[in-house]
């Protein structure tokens, strides 16, 4: 017995036990990120599918490819702005861990959440510099590699 | 068939997608913010180099719903622009593609923390 212990630093000692508290709980979340996130994009299909429908074009019209991706964008962020309200979003991301986080109702839940939350610091300083907490650096560094593609593009193409 | 092979696939690169994620989560030291980071400029980036195309011929809403989605917009929308604009579409393409999804999160957010309010945290 002692002789083990003399042979386990705290280094492997961390590593055994993460392995054994943590494995299958890896597993687990896996699992429910990938059902939770494959289910959102799902909805989001459906959606699409629904509203570009032979059927549909009766009710609301044609609606062509590219407008039907931008409504289907905006119906998702209305969903993942709409769950937030109702503080539902939060506890199914609870379960779902990044299967809520990576779809656009994540973004969109990103905004809400903080918007929400710092109202209490009112609308200027609160809401509307808080809401973009975690949306702030994805828009900056998203528009500042999209810059970068364009300007390789432009020389290249 | 084809209907059942095509929801099949959007709910199988969706869920990769988010699975990825969930694994650098609990695997890394990284927050969610630097997550969500990532993905949408690795989203620009496997744009840029004509990867990314595929996953969404493949994943369709699976693959431009999670945040590399986001990513694959700025970049086409950027691409789009520079061939009609040239220079200044460099600067004009990457937001316009995904205005739609920033202003209606904005807008609703802002209707949100108007009317609604956060339950008070459990301890």
């Amino acid at each position: 017995m002692d002789h083990d212990l003399n042979g386990l630093t705290k280094e492997k000692y961390a590593a055994v036990a993460d392995r054994h508290s943590a494995g299958s709980n890896v597993v687990k979340n896996c699992a429910l990120a990938f059902v939770s996130g494959g289910l959102i994009c799902i909805i989001a299909q459906l959606f699409y599918d629904l509203i570009t429908c032979s059927a549909a074009s009766h009710i609301f019209g044609e609606i062509d490819e590219e407008s039907g991706k931008t409504l289907t964008v905006m119906f998702m962020v209305f969903l993942g702005v709409l769950l937030t309200a109702l503080n539902v979003y939060d506890e199914i991301g609870r379960v779902a861990g990044a299967g809520t986080i990576v779809p656009i109702t994540g973004f969109a839940n990103s905004i809400t959440s903080p918007a929400m939350e710092y109202k209490s610091e009112g609308f200027i300083l609160g809401v509307g510099s808080q809401m973009f907490r975690v949306a702030g650096p994805v828009i900056v560094y998203g528009t500042a590699a999209s810059v970068t593609a364009g300007f390789i593009y432009y020389l290249i193409r | 068939m084809d209907i059942l092979l095509k929801y099949l696939s959007v709910f199988a690169v969706g869920g990769l997608l988010c699975m990825i994620a969930q694994i650098l989560l609990d695997k890394t030291k990284l927050t969610s913010a630097r997550i969500l980071v990532l993905y949408v400029v690795s989203g620009v980036l496997l744009t840029a180099a004509g990867v990314y195309e595929y996953v969404v011929k493949i994943g369709h809403f699976g693959a431009t719903i999670p945040l590399t989605g986001f990513g694959y917009s700025l970049c086409k929308g950027v691409f789009k622009a520079v061939d009609m604009y040239g220079f200044r579409g460099i600067f004009t393409g990457g937001l316009a593609d995904v205005a739609a999804g920033i202003i209606t999160a904005v807008f609703l957010a802002l209707a949100a923390a108007l009317f609604s309010r956060p339950k008070s945290k459990k301890i």
